[in-house]
């Protein structure tokens, strides 16, 4: 071996001219190297490829006008963009290629943004730089971050929208259930411009829960919540039996009595169960309680707690004094304080103390809690971090508790562990730790969760839009969000709407609910005395709406003190009320409204004015309107009702103010009472009228 | 050769949420052998690109009388990026298997696949095809809901009482693809935008062009497309099974 080489040595270097012809072969052939690898570059077959595919088209002349060959490059200094991508997607900018099925050629799909201001990687991740396929969309050595998966694609539209998208439900979706199942009592989330995400859940006060429930109880719901309520928000510990007795043996002890809490009154929780049903139909308990029925399914709201058992819960005492005021027990509770009369209380406490279920309480047996078990118990809460979403007198809420999620969707891979048989990146990493945390290591403390894949996806899009990029983009480009006020009305109307909970359900000034009307400009809109009958009386406005304003019994001054503030305070600057009259339009103006709202506007598709024969069910009941709103609300909604409640479904029409006036002398003519005579529509058979009775 | 790498391309891009499950599912012995296979339910459901059906995909293995099958051997199978879990399965007590989809990340309609082997070792399958929605179709779908569906869609439930039938004239449901495919864009535009009289048709349609935006008419547009049975030529690629 070791001659051979000798000989091959003395044989090319065996005299100088020789051995220079040698040392310039071997120059040459590495100086080809180089081209050689860029001549065989796989962005090169990309391109040939393309070529090959719009050659016989049709706009072949087009496109290859287009094209351009060699490296490409989307180079945008201020987002830190430098994205080769379109080197081999050709054809991402071409209308005319949605007929090629898939990547690299294909279209790309219609987005609010252009490629050339947002490039590649802002919202794709992967390596824009790079020029290979590999190294673009793969983890490698040098580049972390790969391609975002199509199903979280969402979360980059998060990056710079920090409010709802229409076109972005399962980023909205995680964002919802980041902010209302918990997650951020114990999680921070900052976002670049300084806020932090406020938590839109209310977790119960436990320092007087002694009052309202039995220790048994509470070992059970510790053990399995969702056995208790399937839609329980709280989540599973995994706690041990020897830890959920101590647990509530502590709670238990802890707790003191609420003065008058607990009073109990004259009547007994009435047996009477269909007198109770009706109470809680009329009462639109249902709103924003759920209740499990015979056929598995929760019907009802969920604003408050589910009440398929609360009969096992509640201890009858509390429920009475609960139902009668539960702003005794929790001042910020969401639940209105009706003013039952004494007589209606037994009643409903009786129909929801029957909503239990033996089962659930069968094998607690828990004998009397010794003082060391409380002091473990104690322990317990802290090390859970339990004071983190509730309030539990003595304990102090932990700051900082679990890690702070405000950078989650850009942590790097190599600082996460992974669980064997996992792919290792970070999206999957974070769904797996949503869906099964403990597995991760038993001694952590994050408790169980019983989301659906489909919310685990939700939740996990959410948190990558939660990285980087995000604070480095330059702030200019943040789309914010609705932001929530802290409005709170003034004066006895303030304490009123308080006591009343107006704010779970309706939305004043930016600051409350969602489930009915924004009420900000109510004052321009209704008149005085339908609104003083209406808190008197609450009468069904849109009849396909099955939640609904509950009727409180209201004291005469009450309900006059409520209307008063409204019709003072919530004016918009849009609308002049004396502006036009409630009355007195001439009978040839309401005559043309009457043939603009049956004729040219069709407005009878979605609302009714003449019962015998409209059956429009969309929009609000107009029988009434002209005793309802006032003229000048009606007139300008005619001309544009976004500019009244933004995101209304009734069509801005573009009314000339002709059409506009005619419409609003024609709505203020119906004031209940006699009906309009008939119309162009009059004649209907009567089984339409009855389907209309049915529904 | 070059097929070849584009092929690899497609797959890298597509194959970023690939199945989990299926390599490492220990191999499955039947104990039954059917005659025919029939979707039992989840067929034709929408979700955007890459996200899971809402409804898993339930299908049911008969023999020749057209009784469930118990134990037999199912397996699903479809364009790239296209996840089952399970991939294969055996069919239970009623003859049923169930599986969870998630479709790939180009929007389009992907074909799956669900095949067993009757008792002459023949392969009998059913084809059954999901919509994966693009942005577009996504955002033209919640524009629907807000301003469309309490018209165009007859389905009453308890939470949303439909107005189909209180109309004297009855909107096309946008599944009606007999109807609405044989309209150009140009016309959906039209009666969107200008209501039913754009097209001599009835009053009751009203105009939206003040209320919803161009582009996102375009989007409603896009997603009545997307979803029109029988299929429109606009509703995207048809990704079909990739071959083993």
């Amino acid at each position: 071996m070791k001659e051979k080489l000798t000989s091959l040595r003395q044989k090319l270097f065996a005299d100088s001219v020789r051995a220079f012809g040698v040392v310039s072969v071997i120059f040459l052939v590495s100086m080809a190297i180089a081209p050689a690898k860029n001549f065989f570059s796989e962005w090169r077959h990309y391109q040939h490829g393309y070529l090959k595919t719009i050659h016989n088209r049709s706009d072949a002349n087009t496109l290859q006008r287009h094209f351009t060959s060699g490296i490409q490059q989307v180079w945008l200094p201020e987002l830190g963009v430098v994205d080769r991508c379109t080197t081999c997607h050709v054809g991402l900018k071409e209308a005319s290629l949605t007929d090629i099925p898939t990547q690299p050629y294909r279209k790309h799909p219609t987005i609010p943004h252009h490629l050339d201001q947002f490039g590649c990687t802002t919202c794709h991740r992967g390596q824009g730089a790079a020029t290979t396929v590999s190294e673009a969309h793969s983890s490698t050595l040098a580049w972390e971050q790969p391609i975002l998966p199509a199903k979280y694609i969402e979360s980059s539209c998060g990056q710079c929208h920090r409010g709802q998208l229409p076109g972005t439900p399962q980023l909205n979706q995680g964002r919802a259930l980041l902010a209302r199942e918990g997650c951020l009592h114990c999680h921070t989330v900052k976002l670049s411009d300084g806020t932090t995400l406020k938590a839109t859940d209310d977790p119960p006060s436990l320092s007087h829960i002694a009052d309202k429930t039995s220790r048994e109880w509470i070992f059970a719901w510790l053990k399995d919540p969702q056995a208790y309520a399937s839609t329980a928000t709280m989540p599973n510990f995994k706690l041990s039996d020897g830890d959920a007795r101590d647990i509530s043996a502590f709670l238990i002890a802890n707790s003191t009595p609420v003065p008058g809490d607990t009073v109990t009154l004259s009547g007994k929780a009435s047996a009477d169960p269909a007198a109770g049903a009706s109470l809680y139909g009329e009462s639109f308990c249902a709103s924003c309680h759920a209740v499990q029925n015979a056929a598995g399914n929760i019907v009802g709201g969920d604003v408050g707690p589910e009440l398929t058992r609360v009969g096992t819960k509640a201890k009858p005492e509390w429920l009475q004094a609960w139902l009668r005021n539960p702003r005794v027990y929790d001042p910020a509770t969401g639940m209105p304080h009706y003013r039952f009369s004494d007589a209606q209380i037994p009643t409903l406490a009786g129909f929801l103390q029957g909503k239990a279920d033996s089962d659930f309480l069968a094998n607690v047996h828990l004998d009397a809690a010794t003082p060391e078990q409380i002091a473990h118990g104690k322990r317990l809460v802290s090390d859970y971090g339990c004071a983190s979403c509730h309030e539990i007198a003595g304990i102090k809420e932990p700051e900082n508790f679990a890690p702070e999620l405000s950078r989650i969707g850009s942590k790097p891979v190599t600082q996460l562990i992974f669980l064997p048989g996992m792919q290792h990146t970070l999206p999957d990493y974070i769904a797996g730790k949503i869906k099964n945390p403990r597995a991760f290591s038993p001694g952590l403390k994050m408790p169980q969760y019983t989301f659906t894949s489909q919310q685990i996806d939700a939740l996990s899009t959410a948190l990558l839009s939660l990285n980087e990029r995000s604070y480095s983009l330059p702030p200019s480009l943040q789309v914010p969000g609705r932001v929530e006020t802290d409005y709170q009305p003034a004066g006895k109307a303030g304490k009123l709407m308080t006591d009343l909970a107006c704010f779970s359900c309706h939305r004043i000034n930016g600051h409350g609910g969602d489930m009915a009307p924004d009420l900000t400009w109510e004052g321009s809109s209704v008149q005085r005395e339908w609104l003083v009958q209406f808190f008197k009386n609450p009468g069904t406005l849109r009849p396909a709406l099955i939640r609904r304003m509950p009727r409180f019994n209201f004291t005469d001054s009450e309900a006059n003190e409520l209307t008063d503030y409204i019709m003072t305070v919530y004016q918009s600057p849009k609308i002049d009320r004396d502006s036009m009259p409630l009355s007195g339009y001439s009978q040839g103006e309401i005559e043309l409204g009457k043939q603009l709202f049956y004729g040219k506007y069709s407005c009878q598709g979605c609302h009714i004015v003449d019962t015998k024969t409209d059956k429009g069910y969309i929009g609000p009941t107009l029988t009434h309107v002209g005793s309802r709103l006032t003229a000048s609300w009606i007139y300008q909604w005619m001309k544009n009702p976004q500019s009244l409640r933004s995101g209304t479904v009734e069509p801005n029409r573009s009314m000339s103010d002709e059409d506009a006036r005619a419409l609003t002398a024609f709505l203020m003519s119906q004031k209940g009472g006699e009906k309009s005579s008939g119309g162009a529509k009059a004649a209907k058979t009567s089984s339409q009228t009855q389907e209309v009775a049915k529904r | 050769m070059k097929v070849h790498i584009e092929f690899l391309l497609g797959l890298t891009l597509l194959a970023t949420s690939c199945s989990r499950k299926g390599a490492s599912t220990p191999a499955l012995k039947p104990t039954g052998v059917g005659a025919a296979i029939v979707e039992s339910s989840g067929g034709k459901q929408f979700v955007q690109t890459g996200a899971l059906l809402p409804q898993p995909v339930v299908v049911q293995v008969n023999d020749e009388k057209g009784t469930g099958v118990a134990g037999a051997l199912v397996e699903f199978s479809a364009a790239q990026g296209v996840t089952f879990d399970p991939a294969t399965a055996l069919t239970d007590s009623s003859g049923q298997v169930t599986t969870n989809v998630s479709l790939g990340g180009m929007a389009g309609q992907y074909q799956i696949t669900a095949s067993t082997l009757d008792s002459s070792h023949k392969k009998v399958e059913l084809q059954l095809v999901e919509i994966a929605l693009g942005y577009q179709q996504t955002l033209g779908r919640r524009l629907n809901d807000q301003y469309c569906d309490r018209c165009h869609n007859s389905e009453s439930t308890a939470e949303r009482v439909s107005n189909y039938d209180n109309l004297e004239v009855k909107p096309h449901p946008f599944s009606e693809g007999e109807a609405l495919n044989r309209m150009t864009d140009a016309d959906l535009t039209a009666i969107i935008t200008n209501g039913g009289p754009a097209l001599q048709k009835s009053a009751l349609m009203p105009a939206w062009g003040n209320t919803i935006g161009k582009s996102d008419i375009q989007a409603l547009i896009a997603y009545i497309r997307a979803v029109s049975d029988p299929a429109s030529r606009d509703a995207g690629p048809l990704f079909p099974p990739t071959p083993h």
